[in-house]
């Protein structure tokens, strides 16, 4: 019991120097790239304190649906009395099968914010992964607990996490042929839903920016289309194509935030074009009389990748950032639609129409590598969660409404998002501050 | 084809009918405001006599009223308001054009009715590319239509893409209808 307690103040100087307690590599890792994922067994214990109970529901059910955990019940084991200062009774977690372990516990301060604790534990191993403490005020406290599962996926992964993070997405309501359409946004699990738009135009795919709270997004109106730029944090919203000749859409930020590519359609013909958000500035960037539209910038913001019909059918183009250097990516049969450069650069997310039937796939950036993640009768938008595993995008069944679902970069892990109404054109916020 | 009256159209047609009653009634209660000054003298009233005896009425036979023509009713139902198209593809078809030149020989006969041409897409493709095709279609109505004489100015195009469906089914028959151009009168209709 002594060396439990001596373990506990030992934990709790590292915590005060805010360090992870031991080497970033963990003994115990989630092989996600393997042939089948295998879970990892996982066991959170009872938090204590304010929000207690309420930050262990979310970090559970954010790492059960990465796909990569399984929660072992924690009310199983014999160690009740865990709390954040002391060391686990390893045995105890162990006979009920739990590999990692998490405790925690929050308190509020004399400020009236809440500081949480929380440790993450090798149970095999018998010692300390992580531990972070994280101060808030307490109606942020879903925030807390997505940082900590941020930390415990990134520890035990080896990627970033991605639980911090928003969705925006087009909320969709009324029949077919008057469907109302309203740009949302929601906390990544679906807590939080907002409607941004006052539904006196339809809205379409809304684009995150990759490094603020800023999103851009298509309006439709039954005489116009418009690009509007719309500040999350602010309710600021700024018409971007006020002074465009033609019809826009598909607009996408460039990965600084300072550009935004588009399409423009004029007398029938779309091409795409860049547009400076300091100087307000245009540039066409592509002059094809084939469709050119969904253009989507690579991660160090030199290449763009579209979709072109330039050869007859839709299918993926990427070229330099001022238009020069065209080629063709996509290579299979099939339609190919939507490309998304994940954050990390190293894949392109798109659709594929083949076969009277629709799939969300990857391909390396130079074409090679084409993986199909999903199919279904109908599903299109892929857009990344800001660490590059993860997809979410919208499949509707014939007849059916539009939802929202994710799949992983290996594809074995396809579920539902967690919003349970009807939804289409996600776009993935990057990690909050 | 043509005939079949779509809730919208039966909605304009009841539009027309309603726009025109309550012109009617505005002709009749605006007439009485102006009164002559001058005195009329009264003329001596008839005396009374037994009601004419009548001969059994008639029947009536009732139905739809004809569209007042220039209307949009009557664009839609004697002119056609929408062409389809091909999977895919944004050539006007025989069919179509019949109905262009239909709607051609009518916007000349009206010369201040301004249209907006709409292009429509089914369902199986994606939102951004289906944007682009249904501007094609938009434009491939607006050409046809200022080949036959009409001045573009007077044509507005938008592409509705896939947002706009007029049949919410996922079948053939439901893409094949959501695969159009509407030419949708703006102004200049009776």
């Amino acid at each position: 019991m002594s060396l439990r307690v001596l373990f506990a103040a030992l934990v709790a100087l590292a915590i005060a120097a805010s360090l992870p307690m031991t080497p970033a590599r963990a003994d115990i890792v989630v092989d996600v790239n393997q042939g089948q994922i295998q879970p990892l067994p996982i066991s959170i214990a009872p938090f204590g304190g304010e929000h207690g109970a309420d930050i262990a529901q979310v970090v559970g059910a954010d790492l059960e649906r990465s796909g990569y955990f399984r929660i072992v019940d924690p009310s199983a084991s014999s160690d009740k009395g865990l709390n954040v200062g002391v060391v686990p009774l390893f045995p105890a977690w162990r006979q009920i099968g739990a590999q990692a372990l998490v405790s925690g516990g929050g308190a509020m301060g004399p400020d009236g914010r809440l500081g949480f604790d929380y440790r993450l534990w090798d149970v095999n191993g018998e010692k300390p992964l992580d531990g972070q403490h994280f101060v808030a005020t307490p109606e942020n406290w879903r925030r807390v607990a997505h940082k900590i599962a941020d930390a415990i996926y990134t520890k035990l992964t080896g990627y970033k996490g991605y639980f911090d993070t928003r969705v925006v997405f087009v909320a969709e309501s009324g029949p077919k042929t008057h469907r109302k359409k309203l740009l949302t946004i929601m906390d990544q699990d679906g807590a939080n839903p907002l409607y941004l738009s006052d539904g006196s135009y339809q809205v379409m795919t809304p684009r995150y920016s990759s490094n603020s709270q800023e999103v851009v997004y298509m309006a439709l109106g039954d005489n116009f289309t418009r690009i509007y730029l719309f500040n999350i944090e602010t309710g600021r919203q700024e018409l971007l194509t006020g002074k465009i000749t033609g019809l826009v859409s598909a607009p996408r930020f460039s990965p600084d935030g300072n550009r935004v590519a588009f399409s423009v359609t004029r007398g029938g013909n779309s091409d795409i074009w860049l547009m400076d958000l300091r100087t307000r500035t245009e540039t066409r960037l592509t002059v094809d009389p084939g469709i050119d539209t969904s253009p989507s910038f690579s991660p160090d913001g030199r290449q763009i990748v579209f979709n072109s019909d330039r050869s007859g059918s839709p299918q993926l183009y990427v070229m330099n950032t001022d238009g020069s250097g065209v080629r063709r990516l996509s290579q299979g049969g099939g339609r190919y639609n939507t490309p998304v450069w994940s954050p990390t650069g190293e894949l392109i997310a798109f659709t594929k129409q083949d076969g009277g039937r629709f799939s969300i796939g990857v391909m390396n950036p130079d074409g090679s590598g084409e993986k199909i993640l999903s199919t279904s009768y109908f599903e299109e938008g892929p857009t990344w969660a800001p660490n590059g595993r993860y997809i979410m995008f919208h499949r509707e069944a014939a007849a059916g409404d539009p939802r929202l679902w994710m799949v992983d970069v290996t594809g074995r892990v396809e579920r539902p998002a967690p919003y349970s109404q009807s939804g289409s054109d996600p776009a993935w916020s990057p990690l909050l501050d | 084809m043509m005939l079949q009256a779509t809730p919208r159209t039966a909605r304009i047609a009841r539009g027309a009918l309603v726009a025109l009653s309550l012109a009617l009634v505005a002709a009749c209660a605006s007439k009485p405001k102006y009164t002559p000054a001058v005195p009329v003298a009264e003329a001596p009233r008839a005396p009374a006599e037994p009601a004419p005896r009548t001969a059994p009425a008639e029947p009536v036979q009732s139905g739809p009223a004809q569209p007042i023509p220039g209307s949009e009713q009557d664009f839609v139902i004697n002119a056609g308001d929408r062409v389809y198209f091909d999977f895919d593809q944004f050539a006007i078809r025989p069919d179509g054009g019949s109905v262009l030149d239909a709607q051609a020989a009518w916007l000349g006969r009206y010369r201040n009715v301004r249209v907006r041409i709409e292009g429509n897409c089914d369902e199986r493709g994606t939102r951004e590319y289906n944007f682009a095709l249904g501007a094609r279609r938009a434009q491939a109505v607006r050409d046809y239509l200022v080949a036959r004489g009409i001045d573009a100015a007077r044509i507005d195009v938008i592409s509705y893409g896939k947002e706009r469906p007029i049949d919410p089914g996922s079948t053939e028959d439901a893409w094949a209808k959501n695969r159009n151009g509407h030419t949708q009168i703006t102004a200049g209709a009776r």
